[in-house]
């Protein structure tokens, strides 16, 4: 059974994330974007999310929120444990108290994630207005505050600017500021960096850390840098062709890797600890495509370990023990 | 912004005169006798003394000056003198009309209200129709109302008004008699009844020429609609959990006016040419119909005015386009 329950030991887990399938319907076929994808993400730990582009990490995690555009998308099954209901089954209205209320986005790319005819004020009070109820000069208020929060200099003043008016950095800064408005319980932040240079990257990463440790939230973080999830993750889950292929606490991902993806990955590491990781394009080969559910393992056709198995059937999550797992009919342990 | 706007209407003069040089002078090489008209029993000799008493035995650069300085400086002068009382005109020569001998100025402003009421309520109606058209048909991408949407328009894009004015009055004047086929210009609207009478005779050229501008707004609109659909911006305004509504109506919406508010601003001048042939269909008594029958008679100090005010109303609502898109898009900044 690709991955069954993963009890986690410890706290009880806010997200719970059970065989979740999302289809993209194209011209001449389908592209099986996520599949069977389950996780779970504790009060206040950090999940990090790493793959190659394409590998369905933005894709999973807008299936959770109904953010991905139907047609051509389309949820095909799972389900999505939030404070006692199912995301995937709740109304549109419910969807919508949480998005932005109790979950917060953060997007890849803060050039164009801000609207550009509205002043920066005005995007951060309309959740807060929404969700909370605040009147206008409540709002303004805590908008200021939270401008303050995320480290833009002169907050009152920069209320009335627009979104051009800021440079890449700040404007991720607004982002973050929107999605911590309303206290929310999760922060998704879908490679939060990955469009800044790598002092601001740096800084944001910061940033974003010293937020959670002042604010307890979750966060699950979105990157293609292995190095950073180094640094900030509890947990790591590896994503290929759809699939978690490898999850596990960080320190023993780094040290005990199982998958042979995820070992390709961690050799494309730079050496120069704090130097910004290459994009993951090392390892030889593309990544999939799925035009339809896999039956075999997706990685295969890259694989150096590769047995006959591999190309007749789709390896589950074998559990490893001490919470690490593979989806690996060759990883040490699996059955 | 101010100072855009007054370098603006300084490089509008030179354009200005320019047109209006080549229009006398395209006037002046047409061949036609305003004298054509004439009883042929008048002798040669008086019909001399009337071309020159209408200022035909002048050399063109002695008469363009002529016609400039009345256009622009006495014309505005009895316009000044009518509205206050004053006397700065003191007598001079206006621009006469070859036909009625009456000042052309008088004939436009008693011709202006008829044009203005057709032309200007069919292009306030098709602008009304086809915003909502133009959003609905881009929110509902390929749904029936859509594909309704773009039939209508592909209608008014290819029927011709002579063909859709005449087909009207068949159908509602001829066979059906609920509408009068011809605009009576002397009505005075005093009461109910002839309120009504109003509404009746002005439904038919108005709808014909709402259709066209329905045709072309309600295309700008859904393009530019589709367009900001799938902006990221949209997508933060979902994870922000706005209601629907709002995220259309305001975040998409705002933005995608910003190109179509520029072309109903740059069509309000080409409606008055369509005017031209929708007021000879119905007989409204306007301009577009003032401009036929001057043309007929070789009447050129009243086709060289008309002519030339239309240019001028292209250029200022070039202006206006331009002006507007700055008020519009915080982004532009004209310093
Ligand atoms: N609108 C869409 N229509 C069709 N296929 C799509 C669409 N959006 C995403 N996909 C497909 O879904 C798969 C996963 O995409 P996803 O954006 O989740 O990758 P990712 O891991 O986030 O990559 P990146 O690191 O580049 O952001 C890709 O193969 C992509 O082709
Ligand atoms: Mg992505």
């Amino acid at each position: 059974m690709p991955d069954g329950a993963m009890p986690l030991a410890g706290a009880a887990s806010v997200l719970d994330v059970r065989n979740l399938k999302t289809v993209f319907r194209i011209r001449g076929g389908e592209v099986h974007a996520v599949n069977d994808v389950s996780f779970s993400l504790k009060a206040g730990e950090l999940l990090g999310v790493v793959g190659e582009s394409g590998s369905g990490k933005s894709v999973t995690m807008m299936s959770l929120l109904g953010l991905l555009p139907m047609p051509p998308a389309e949820v095909r099954g799972g389900t999505v444990r939030f404070e006692g209901q199912d995301l995937l089954q709740i109304g549109a209205e419910d969807l919508r108290r949480v998005r932005g209320g109790r979950i917060g986005f953060v997007f890849q790319d803060p050039m164009t994630s801000l609207n550009p005819v509205f002043t920066v004020g005005m995007q951060i009070m309309e959740p807060l207005r929404t969700h909370m109820g605040l009147s206008k000069t409540a709002a303004r208020a805590r908008a200021q505050e939270l401008l303050e929060l995320v480290g833009i200099p002169g907050a009152k003043q920069r209320l009335d600017d627009y979104p051009h008016q800021f440079s890449g950095g700040m404007r991720q800064r607004v982002m973050i500021a929107i999605a911590l408005a309303c206290d929310p319980q999760v922060l998704i932040a879908d490679e939060p960096t990955t469009a800044l240079d790598v002092t601001i990257q740096a800084q944001i990463i910061e940033l974003m850390l010293e937020l959670r440790q002042r604010l307890g939230m979750a966060v699950i973080w979105i990157t293609h840098d292995l190095g950073v999830i180094a640094g900030i993750a509890d947990r790591v889950m590896v994503m290929y062709g759809g699939q978690v292929v490898e999850h596990a606490p960080v320190k023993e991902l780094f040290a005990n890797p199982q998958h042979p993806y995820t070992r390709a990955l961690l050799t494309t590491i730079p050496r120069i600890s704090g130097a910004r990781a290459h994009r993951l394009t090392v390892i030889q080969g593309q990544p999939p495509i799925m035009g339809a559910a896999p039956t075999a393992c997706p990685f295969r056709d890259r694989c150096d370990v590769a047995i006959p198995r591999c190309a007749v059937e789709n390896p589950p999550r074998f559990d490893l023990g001490g919470g690490h797992d593979a989806a690996c009919f060759v990883a040490k342990g699996a059955v | 912004m101010l100072t855009y706007t007054l370098r603006r209407l300084l490089i509008a003069i030179p354009t200005l005169l320019f047109i209006a040089f080549v229009i006398f002078m395209l006037l002046e090489l047409a061949p036609g006798d305003p004298m054509a008209n004439m009883p042929l029993t008048i002798p040669p000799e008086v019909k001399e003394k009337m071309r020159e008493a209408l200022g035909l035995g002048q050399p063109w650069y002695v008469r363009f000056p002529l016609w400039l300085n009345q256009f622009f400086i006495v014309e505005p002068q009895y316009w000044i003198d009518g509205l206050f009382g004053t006397n700065f005109a003191d007598g001079a020569q206006r621009i006469i009309s070859f036909q009625s001998r009456s000042p052309v100025f008088d004939t436009i402003a008693q011709r202006l209200p008829q044009t203005l009421w057709v032309v200007g309520m069919s292009y306030v109606v098709g602008v009304l129709i086809a915003l909502p058209i133009g959003i609905i048909s881009a929110y509902r991408q390929y749904s029936v109302f859509d594909q309704a949407g773009t039939f209508v328009s592909m209608i008014g894009f290819s029927v011709p008004p002579f063909f859709s004015g005449v087909l009207l009055i068949v159908i509602f004047s001829v066979t059906l008699g609920w509408l009068p086929s011809i605009y009576d210009t002397t009505l005075v609207v005093n009461d109910w009844a002839s309120f009504k009478q109003q509404l009746a005779q002005m439904v038919m050229p108005v709808m014909v020429l709402a259709l066209q501008t329905t045709a072309q707004v309600s295309r700008y609109m859904r393009a530019s609609m589709l367009d900001n659909l799938g902006q990221d911006y949209v997508r933060t305004a979902r994870a922000k959990g706005m209601r629907e509504s709002v995220v259309v109506l305001r975040h998409v919406l705002r933005n995608s006016m910003i190109p179509v508010i520029t072309v109903i601003a740059l069509g309000i001048p080409s409606i008055f040419g369509g005017a031209i042939i929708t007021e000879q269909i119905f007989k409204v008594n306007g301009l577009g119909q003032l401009l036929i029958i001057a043309l007929q008679g070789n009447d050129i100090p009243m086709v060289m005015t008309l002519t030339f005010l239309f240019a001028i109303l292209i250029v200022l609502f070039n202006l206006i386009a331009d002006v507007l898109y700055g008020v519009f898009d915080p982004r532009i900044r004209y310093d």
